[in-house]
């Protein structure tokens, strides 16, 4: 174990980041020239950096699996983005958006992290407007906010309810001009499978043709990870069919330490699950939160007659509803942050509350607001995701409440960076939800967008250049070296070792069942018990999957079933790094939630004195147990207290 | 909601190995489907069954699987994206099929969007019409505050109806004649209805209007189809914006 070194400038937290722009070096236009960066991955962090990096000059390689850069899941967040931007002059600030962060993320983010993205996120929005991205606007012609949960002020802006998809397509524009541009070279349908170092740094990666199959070598002086989050580790997740960890996980696998991997956020209203055949869980906005009310039955006889069908949530009377959060959290009331609100449902429904046929729902009521505002000012606010419901369940949510359950949603963790964004590899940084940084052990709603355009449009432009700057005497990298060769030829035997395995059962098996394993014992609770055994479990799943996979199809062609067969085995790795995460962190946090450690109200009980630090784990062979080194996390300007929102 | 299950359905699916193979319709009956289940999801248990039999599965496009993404593009009895009305590919229910039913599903068939492999095709074609002008030509940084361009409700909301487009392509597959003029009509008038967007408006209109027509797409008749084939529901109107925005850039030069 080894202590590790974010390389947090010095100075008062509200001078870090100016400080340390004057301190860092910036490569010359000529230079600039002369010099090549690889990002992976085109949602909001990926696109941003991509075009940004191109507009300074830099020679930009990007890589997508989907046919196009603008499909990267960043396009269906819903609710908003945040930003200090105080129009509303309900005395929001930089400090206020810091603060929230910080207490939202449970006090396990790093401060000057979180203070720096406080203080971008203003020029996210200005930028966003300059694209001509259509932001909610006031009669008068100026931008609109909402409000947004674990804090008390309006600083959300928002594009109806496809605010992900508008600023993607900001990002996707600028992107696009400078394809036109030639600063960018966009490869779709290309995924990366290997990253290649040379003498300890990284040049480059392995990438396969997903149409051709052939495998192609790209090399640059720097390569960027901006390939979000690994939710789908738990199969069902809302994350889109195709988001994967692999890029992360062969930087994890060339030396890139893995932080906080159990940070896994579960969003509290999704739509249920429905049978054993479903494929994907879909998100209903935190957005609604703030104008619909979450109740469950007051009665256990009331619950009991709603699972069974006999009558309908518009049976029950007022007095029979039970407000639970609005209960017992008065001053956040619905608007609670999503690990409280999402641990709340599961406490009603295990303790026999739940309301559909599997006990696992609770309700969200619009009654409330329609019968306040009108149906026409809700259907303004949220028709897009009223209709979506309508589709997916065939119940109309003007007329009946919604039902929702938590689901899996984001991930906190991702691979170790430190205050440059650069991970425990030289030239090889992470940004977006790929990286660890910003959101401690809970992300707050509508702060996604904001950290994934900081990194990209504001952040990393800046820093790379500090580490480019002393690069610019190596000439073009040569992809024929040997490090190329020996990246190429694993990766062919690994493809080679799936085809032949030649069982009889499909990945999605596979997948199912490690995501059953996740979600039973390393889901919204979990203890010591559990957790070692969910890691045999794994363990044992591994090795079914290397003996009984069946991969169809040929390798040099289109192949779908090869593509989910890698991420699966990625998968599986990754979910025993996260169950021995789970069990490393005695204490409760956020959105890790150990029953060893909560207080007597049922809350996260945390333990500053032994766990205030980042969890970042060092591969050491897959038969291997990982290293575990320490990030210290020092909160010099914040005071570390117990989270309330009552 | 106790979803009825469906005994049988029949799948026809168009097979095509790569795009020089000659394709073929291929039939499969999958049994027991769940009417809550999506579309996509009958072809996940299709595919499951075919690989089980030692047969290729069908390859298709798909991702987010909540109708946002545009990536889904099923062309099923005849209809871009199926029997609904607004909605995308994966967002179809099972619910709108009958027991014993056979479901026809091809790929778009537009003859700029080549196939790829059985019903997935390539959309390379709309990324060029996006690269020839679909931007605001702004750097990162250096862009005045938020608030300093005030811009009516009224203008926000239909420059948000029009940059509602997901790109599927239904648009064009559904037409008669090819045409993407809804497609390109979305990202023109989006720019025409802000002010962000009136500094290049003329070039933007007819750079991409001259990159779609050398794509090969058709020329638009307005027949309407197209806004009935939307997932999003984008009006025709836009395509009047976008000719009035051309007519207004031509009539300049």
């Amino acid at each position: 174990m080894s202590i590790l070194n974010s390389n947090i400038p010095e100075g008062a937290i509200a001078e870090k980041w100016s400080n340390h722009k004057a301190a860092i070096k910036v490569v010359s236009p000529a230079n600039k020239r002369k010099l090549e960066v690889i990002v992976i991955g085109t949602g909001l962090a990926g696109a941003s950096a991509a075009a940004s990096l191109a507009e300074l000059g830099y020679n930009v390689k990007s890589f997508c699996y989907q046919d196009s850069p603008r499909r990267a899941h960043s396009i269906a967040a819903q609710g908003g983005i945040n930003a200090a931007k105080n129009y509303q002059n309900d005395n929001d600030s930089v400090y206020r958006l810091f603060y929230d962060t910080i207490k939202g993320g449970d006090y396990r983010s790093r401060e000057a992290n979180v203070h720096r993205l406080a203080e971008v996120s203003p020029n996210i929005i200005d930028q966003c407007v300059a694209q001509g991205v259509p932001f909610a606007r006031e009669y008068g012609g100026l931008l609109s906010n909402r409000s947004f949960g674990g804090v008390l002020v309006s600083r959300t802006f928002y594009a109806r309810g496809q605010t992900g998809q508008q600023l993607l397509l900001g990002a996707y524009s600028a992107l696009n001009r400078q394809i036109a541009a030639g600063g960018v070279k966009m490869y779709t349908r290309h995924e990366m499978i290997d990253l290649v170092k040379v003498d300890g740094k990284a040049r480059g990666i392995i990438a396969r043709d997903m149409v051709t199959g052939e495998l192609k070598r790209f090399g640059a002086h720097a390569v960027v990870i901006a390939s979000g989050g690994y939710s789908n580790v738990f199969f069902l997740s809302t994350n889109a069919m195709g988001s994967n960890a692999s890029a992360s996980w062969v930087c994890y696998k060339k030396g890139a330490f893995f932080a906080n991997p159990w940070y896994v956020q579960i969003h509290p209203t999704c739509i249920p699950v429905h049978g054993s055949q479903q494929s994907k869980l879909t998100l209903m906005s935190e957005s609604l939160r703030n104008d619909g009310r979450v109740w469950a039955p007051k009665k256990l006889e009331d619950a009991e007659k709603l699972r069974a069908g006999i009558i309908g949530p518009n049976d029950i009377a007022d007095e029979d509803r039970d407000f639970y959060l609005e209960r017992r959290y008065p001053s956040y009331g619905n608007l609670v942050p999503r690990d409280v609100a999402s641990r709340a449902s599961k406490e009603r429904c295990d303790a026999g509350f739940g309301v559909n046929s599997e006990g696992k729902a609770v309700y969200l009521d619009f009654k409330y607001a329609i019968e306040r505002l009108g149906q026409d000012t809700i259907e303004k606010r949220y028709g897009n995701l009223f209709q979506m419901y309508e589709k997916i369940t065939d119940v109309d949510p003007y007329k009946e409440p919604m039902q929702i359950y938590p689901a899996i949603h984001y991930t906190m963790g991702g691979t170790w960076v430190d205050y440059n964004l650069m991970t425990s590899v030289p030239g090889l940084y992470a940004i977006g939800e790929a990286n660890f940084s910003d959101h401690g052990a809970n992300r707050l709603g509508a702060s996604a967008l904001m950290q994934g355009l900081a990194d990209g449009y504001f952040v990393l432009p800046y820093t790379i250049g500090d580490y480019l700057s002393g690069e610019i005497m190596v000439p073009k990298i040569d992809t024929k070296s040997d490090e190329f060769e020996v990246a190429e030829n694993g990766v062919k035997a690994r493809l080679d070792q799936l085809f032949n395995i030649k069982g009889k059962t499909p990945a999605d098996y596979f997948h199912k069942k490690l995501g059953q394993i996740m979600w039973d014992e390393v889901g919204m609770a979990r203890n010591a018990e559990g957790l070692n055994k969910a890691i045999k479990e794994i363990q044992a799943l591994r090795a079914e999957f290397y003996s009984d996979l069946l991969v169809p199809g040929e390798l040099m062609n289109v192949n779908p079933e090869l593509e989910k067969a890698g991420r699966v085995a990625d998968f599986i790795e990754l979910g025993e790094l996260l169950a021995r995460d789970a069990l490393n962190r005695k204490e409760s946090c956020g959105g890790h939630f150990r029953e060893e450690s909560s207080t007597e109200e049922g809350e996260a009980k945390r333990d500053d004195e032994n766990f205030a630090y980042v969890a970042a784990w060092e591969f050491k062979g897959v038969d291997q147990e990982p290293t575990l080194h320490k990030e210290e996390l020092h909160f010099e300007t914040i005071h570390l207290t117990q989270r309330s929102y009552k | 909601m106790a979803d009825k299950i469906l005994s049988k359905i029949h799948v026809k699916v168009w097979r095509q190995n790569n795009p020089k193979a000659k394709g073929k319709f291929e039939t499969y009956t999958i049994e027991n489907i769940s009417q809550g289940n999506s579309f996509l999801e009958m072809m996940d248990i299709l595919n499951d069954q075919l690989i089980r039999e030692g047969k290729d599965p069908v390859a298709f496009d798909h991702d987010c699987r909540e109708g946002i993404c545009g990536m889904c593009s099923l062309y099923i009895n005849g209809h871009a994206h199926g029997p609904d009305s607004q909605v995308t590919t994966c967002q179809l229910h099972m619910r709108k099929f009958n027991d014993g039913q056979t479901i026809t599903v091809e790929p778009w068939r537009v003859g700029a969007f080549p196939v790829i492999k059985d019903v997935m095709v390539d959309r390379t074609a709309f990324e060029k019409i996006q690269q020839a002008g679909g931007f605001v030509s702004v750097n990162t940084g250096g862009v005045p505050d938020g608030n300093t361009i005030p811009i009516s409700q009224i203008d926000a909301e239909e420059a948000m109806d029009a940059a509602a487009c997901i790109g599927c392509g239904a648009c064009a597959a559904t037409c008669k004649n090819s045409s993407a003029m809804l497609f390109l009509a979305a990202k023109v008038s989006q720019f025409a209805k802000l002010p962000q967007g009136q500094v290049e408006a003329k070039t933007r209109a007819k750079s991409m209007y001259a990159k779609m027509d050398e794509l090969g797409f058709g020329a638009c008749s307005n027949t309407g189809a197209c806004e009935l084939a939307c997932p999003k529901s984008i009006s025709i109107a836009h395509i009047a914006r976008l000719n009035r925005e051309y007519l207004k850039a031509k009539m300049a030069d």
